[in-house]
């Protein structure tokens, strides 16, 4: 049987390519200009069959280096490399050219056109291809380590689930108890459970357990690393309190919280009842420990007072504690850091924070626990209404989503309320009543039965009366079509859910993305629900989005098993698309080494720079730095570059013009993708090549497009925010400089050259200035033969 | 007495012009009634602001009788509470429009007493003027 | 400071003192106003349609009158300043519209061929409040503090709805309270004080203005109100004349003054009582203005 080097499959994607660009056409072409290579046409390269196609040959023609045309690498470049593999090739000596997403898709309309564009696609992987060399995965050892990022349900249940399991689990609560929103509630929906029963034997198994180490009244500032391998700084605020490690320990004797002078509004009580400046958190806290409130405590504000000190017969308390900071390594984070309930005050025609009997659900949660009290702390009259959707589902302050629990809560609310009282008259204002769970619809239709009043409108306007503070609300009753202008004497907003403002750090040190609500984004909404983009951090409970109880300790218990399969596969590939040194033409100039922010260029015993493996993440920046090209990037170096822009160029004709695109995989490249997805055209011109960062381009590599014909040049990165390198968007502008220096000096626009920063939502942007550029070349021109040629290498 | 609609090209239509109109899109609304409840002239309304965008919806021409969009005076109430961030101002301007359009006038200036029109600031004349006639 | 300042009919008509009082307060804070050549009608009431573009010429023309005046140095502002709340919303919400759509920009232009530029879309409009907002309220010289006078400020709708042109929170504004206070009166929170006047229905639906109009005097009242404090000289015609005929009519009627906000400003400041035009008010103020022996020229 023949040999061949290289085999370059057509896929026709079941039309969805073929129908467009003519792939024999693109066949002849190949086979015209090359001899050394199989080409094969088939409907499905993805299939089993397409795969074993690629296996056969490898065997037959004994292939040393495949081209496979089809989809985005973004698709199925894992599944042609597992088949590379089974065929014994390298993985990495595998390219994709991508001619669906970023070609029949975009020019369905201009087939001629599109059949032209994927014979320069497959050209220039063709050309990469013949470049690409065998790169080693080398392995990472995955460990047992997992943070947990909040003590509510969510976080709970995903430690406990883990620990269990036999992982070691490091907790973190900002506040100092554990529990979360759930340990401020009443009872529960809608089965009336109450919530501190339900949720003070699981805080107690997190203290009781060996693999869990709690931190609270602590925070995240910092976590550091990728990849499943992550270096947590945590700070722990001090309690002021000798905790029993030390050696004069608390008894919680009490008298230190009785002679404390000083009243606050308990959190854990929504301000129904107050508290001291030390004091335990609620009678179910975890730790069960007191804490001290430095901001309200006098000794603290003006050195007035030492009451506690003085009272206390162990001397437990020490102003003088300092926070510690500690470091965490682990190999997975799970964040649930929950919810903030909206703040009402945003919503200032409703009164709250105005009005004395205008109050949130949450402390409604407080005054229903306590309402058989014989003197129950807040006294409420005998009209009550209920407000659906009061921060949720309001464009007018930004907030489209359903916050999905407030309904059945206001049901609760109300019959527990009805139940204690039956006396009480209850109307529940909704636009729509959401009772979508198991039983909640039964548990509506009970709250019907006891009386209480739905009715369908959302309140305009709240006045109160001067004199008896009682709360005239005006609503439409949409049913009936009459104005209600009633007197209630309390009214109860039923207040929505927004993303935790303290989980902004997380999000920022982890560059997590959000979804347009502002809750984290999962990876996929469907098959990926609990997994994070950023591999090894996953998402449990009201953190990913608005959700109930039943569903947020499922959610933190999917995400304890995402987290236990991950880590049992016990080593992990690292990527090899690491930057390398040519040793032989590395000169030892050590210009090198600042170009490095994860500090992964050193000087070896030849004196010649070296990539530490462990460190480099792969993004090219450094390349600029080497005045002698000694060093690369694997599977994307200068050699295999220069070849790929040139391949593409090759067949322009003096009529036609050419954007040469670098995009960042991440973002850019996928933005591409996705806009193939959609159908949505953009200029023909555009030639587009992927790179981890568009830092790698060198500004050599951008002249050498220039000079071989590209009549623009266009990179796309992620903005430093969303970027896993943040230092590279500067080296790339260092970059365009160098350029644009050289351009205006040869009198070409500068124009021509454009950076541009995506986030993965920017399709109409990217389409908008491609566009663009594409419209300014067509008034430029061309570039002369003589700018070219000094552009040349 | 149950009215009985039917769906045809005609509702599609008058939906259709009324949101070409007004630059709205009606089908949004999802009846919250948080229009009606703040309006401050609702108590002389024969249907209020909520009703109208649902006859509009559904694309009774009907809601052209009705005086509820010539005592709408644009004070935008609505407009800063509609959860979903509809302008009915702009809707009830469509309406008026339309009448307007086929030189139908809201009043007659010749009714106006001329002693009270001299006491009126200029600025209420030539308002109602823009608002009620074509 | 020298801004361009539009008057507006009413201004010029029915609401004669109250231009009279804001030009005198304005030139004592050290505020020239610059009345613009060949201005005309603000476009009020702002049209709403989406093809009404016909409507917007008007408003459009006036800014180009600021942008010569600007271009000759005549003034020492690229803004348009207003007194009447009415005329604010007008112009604002066609310079909104200017601005956010070129290609409606690029229909006005060419339509106003005969002018001698283009109107470019960079005035702003801007209310006489938020120029004293922005002024700094604390640094008036308050000559004649309206000590325990007790004011409830009334923004009716076209100073802040829609909220795209809002002065300030259309739900929870202070601008005006915070003249108040600066002022030396105590100012009064109340629930009406954006609540819709009637407007333009007082000339064929008086009765349903008076109502309105009764429901917002008895809620200043209510909250311990003395004067109510406005910028709109449509919101005072009905506050103050249809409160005056209800009062003729029912002897019962407690009346409480209406003042264009410059007005009591004027009086603050200590200006001359004749330069406020205090006699064309439909509700005597001299009663409670009694209270200020301090105020030059009172009798």
């Amino acid at each position: 049987m023949e040999t061949k080097k290289t085999g370059i499959y057509l896929c026709q994607c079941g039309g969805n390519i073929s129908n467009t660009v003519d792939l024999p056409k693109v066949t002849e072409h190949l086979k015209k200009n090359n001899d050394d290579i199989l080409v094969q046409e088939y409907s499905h390269m993805c299939s089993g069959k397409g795969q074993q196609l690629i296996i056969d040959d490898v065997k037959k023609h004994g292939l040393k280096k495949i081209v496979v045309a089809s989809c985005s690498p973004h698709f199925h470049e894992k599944t042609f490399r597992g088949a590379l593999k089974k065929a014994g090739l390298n993985p990495y000596v595998l390219e994709i050219a991508n001619l669906r997403e970023h070609c029949s898709w975009i020019h369905k309309d201009i087939p001629e056109i599109a059949t032209e564009k994927a014979k320069d696609i497959v050209d220039a992987s063709h050309s990469k291809a013949e470049l690409d060399f065998a790169l080693q995965e080398k392995k990472m050892q995955l460990g047992n380590e997992i943070l947990v990022i909040g003590g509510g349900i969510a976080g709970i249940q995903t430690s406990l689930d883990l620990a269990d399991s036999g992982k070691k689990v490091t907790l973190v609560e900002k506040l100092p108890t554990l529990g979360g929103m759930m340990a401020v509630l009443t009872k529960t929906f809608p089965t009336e459970d109450c919530a501190a029963c339900i949720i003070s034997p699981k805080m107690a198994a997190v203290t009781d357990h060996p693999n869990i180490t709690l931190y609270t009244n602590a925070e995240i500032l910092d976590i550091a690393g990728h990849r499943l391998h992550f270096e947590a700084k945590v700070k722990i605020h001090p309690r002021y309190i000798k905790s029993d490690i030390d050696m004069d320990q608390c008894l919680i004797c009490n008298k230190c919280t009785e002679v404390c002078p000083v009243s606050q509004p308990n959190y854990w009580e929504q301000g129904v009842i107050d508290r001291k400046a030390i004091y335990i958190p609620a009678p179910h806290a975890i730790p069960y420990r007191y804490i001290l409130d430095t901001e309200n405590c006098s000794h603290f504000i003006d050195n007035s007072c030492s009451k506690c000190v003085d009272i206390c017969p162990q001397q437990a308390i020490d102003f003088t504690q300092e926070e510690k900071i500690v470091d965490v390594a682990v190999d997975s984070v799970v964040v649930a850091t929950g919810y903030d309930i909206f703040d009402a005050m945003r919503k200032p025609v409703f009164g709250y924070g105005k009005f004395k009997n205008v109050v949130t659900a949450l402390e409604m949660e407080r005054i229903v626990d306590h309402i058989s009290e014989a003197e129950p702390p807040r006294k409420i009259g005998k009209r009550i209404a209920f407000v659906q959707c009061v921060g949720s589902r309001d464009e007018q302050i930004g907030n489209e989503y359903c916050s999905r629990v407030c309904c059945m809560y206001s049901v609760k609310l109300a019959s527990l309320l009805k139940q204690a009282k039956p006396e009480k008259d209850i109307y529940i204002f909704y636009t729509d009543l959401r009772a979508f769970g198991k039983g909640y619809e039964e548990y509506y239709k009970r709250a019907q039965n006891m009386g209480i009043k739905f009715v369908r409108g959302k309140p305009s306007h709240f006045v109160e009366n001067k004199i008896n503070k009682k709360v005239t609300v005006t609503v439409e009753d949409t049913l009936s079509r009459n104005i209600i202008e009633s007197d209630f004497d309390l009214v109860v907003l039923a207040n929505g859910l927004e993303p935790n403002k303290a989980s902004e750090i997380v999000a920022d040190t982890l560059k997590l993305a959000k979804s347009d609500d502002g809750f984290f984004k999962e990876a996929h909404p469907k098959y990926k629900p609990v997994d994070t983009l950023v591999e090894g951090v996953f998402l449990a409970g009201v953190a990913q989005g608005p959700k109930d109880i039943p569903d947020t300790v499922t959610q933190a218990s999917a995400a304890a098993a995402r987290v236990i399969a991950t880590l049992a596969q016990k080593e992990v590939p690292i990527d090899p698309i690491l930057a390398f040194v040519h040793q032989d033409i590395c000169d030892g100039c050590q210009k090198c080494l600042n170009a490095c922010p994860p500090k992964a260029i050193s000087i070896n015993a030849d004196g010649k720079a070296e990539v530490n493996e462990a460190l480099c993440l792969g993004c090219g920046s450094c390349l600029e730095s080497c005045p002698v090209e000694a060093l690369d990037l694997h599977y994307y170096t200068n050699e295999q570059l220069y070849a790929e822009v040139s391949a593409a160029l090759k067949f322009k004709k003096d009529n036609e013009k050419r954007i040469i695109v670098f995009a960042d995989d991440n973002t850019t490249y996928r933005l591409i993708d996705a806009c193939g997805v959609r159908k949505m055209k953009y200029t023909n011109y555009a030639r587009v090549f992927r790179v981890p960062s568009v830092s790698r381009i060198t500004p050599s590599l951008i002249e050498y497009a220039f000079a071989k014909g590209a009549d623009a040049v266009f990179l796309g990165d992620s903005p430093v925010k969303a970027s896993r390198f943040e230092w590279a968007n500067a080296v790339t502008r260092k970059n365009m400089e160098v350029v644009a220096e050289k351009l205006k000096k040869l009198n070409i626009e500068t124009d021509r050259l454009i950076f541009s920063q995506f986030e993965a939502k920017d399709l109409m942007k990217f389409i908008s200035e491609i566009n663009k550029l594409a419209e300014l070349i067509d008034k430029l021109g061309s570039l002369s033969d003589e700018q070219k040629a000094k552009l040349e290498r | 007495m149950a009215k009985k609609i039917k769906f045809t090209d005609k509702t599609t239509k008058f939906l259709e012009k009324i949101m070409d109109l007004s630059g709205e899109q009606v089908t949004l609304c999802e009846q919250c009634g948080t229009c009606s409840g703040g309006c401050p002239f609702v108590e002389e309304m024969d249907i209020n602001p909520s009703q109208i965008m649902r006859l509009v919806m559904l694309g009774q021409e009907e809601v052209m009788e009705s005086q509820t969009m010539w005592l709408c005076a644009s004070c935008y109430t609505c407009t800063i509470r509609c959860p979903r961030k509809l302008d009915l101002s702009k809707v009830s301007e469509a309406l008026r429009q339309v009448k307007l359009r086929e030189a139908v006038d809201n009043i007659d200036i010749a009714e106006i007493d001329a002693a009270e029109a001299v006491k009126l600031p200029t600025i209420a004349l030539v308002g109602n003027f823009r608002k009620f006639t074509g | 400071m020298k801004i361009p300042y539009f008057p507006g009919c009413t201004m010029k008509t029915t609401a004669k003192n109250f231009e009279m009082s804001a030009i005198a307060s304005a030139k004592k804070i050290g505020i020239e106003f610059v009345e613009i050549p060949r201005w005309n009608c603000c476009g009020v009431v702002s049209s709403l349609t989406s093809d009404d573009l016909m409507k917007h010429l008007a408003p459009v023309r006036n800014f180009l009158r600021v942008q010569e005046m600007n271009k000759a140095e005549a003034v020492s502002e690229n803004r348009l300043l207003t007194l009447c709340s009415m005329c604010y919303n007008t112009l604002s919400l066609t310079n909104n519209r200017m601005k956010e759509n070129a290609d409606e920009l690029q229909k006005i232009n060419d339509f106003m061929h005969r002018e001698d530029e283009n109107y470019a879309g960079s005035v702003d409009v801007v209310h006489f409040l938020s120029i004293l907002d922005e002024w700094g309220f604390d640094k008036l010289k308050i000559e004649n503090p309206l000590k325990n006078l007790k004011v409830a400020s009334y923004y009716g709708c076209m100073l802040l709805r829609p909220k795209e042109v809002g002065i300030d929170d259309p739900e929870a504004p202070q601008i005006m309270e915070k003249l108040v206070t600066a002022m030396g009166a105590e100012s009064v929170e109340w629930d009406a004080k954006s609540r819709c006047c009637g407007s333009y229905h007082t000339v064929k639906n008086i009765d349903l203005v008076k109502k309105l109009v009764s429901g917002i005097i008895n809620d200043a009242r209510e909250n311990g109100a003395e004067a109510i404090i406005t910028s709109c000289p449509l919101c005072a015609f009905n506050l103050d004349v249809r409160q005056k005929e209800m009062a003729v009519k029912n002897s019962d009627f407690q009346t409480m003054p209406i003042f264009y906000f410059t007005q009591l400003l004027g009086i603050a400041l200590g200006l001359e009582k004749s330069d406020l035009g205090l006699e064309f008010n439909a509700i005597n103020p001299n009663e409670i203005l009694k209270k200020y022996e301090k105020i030059k020229g009172a009798k």
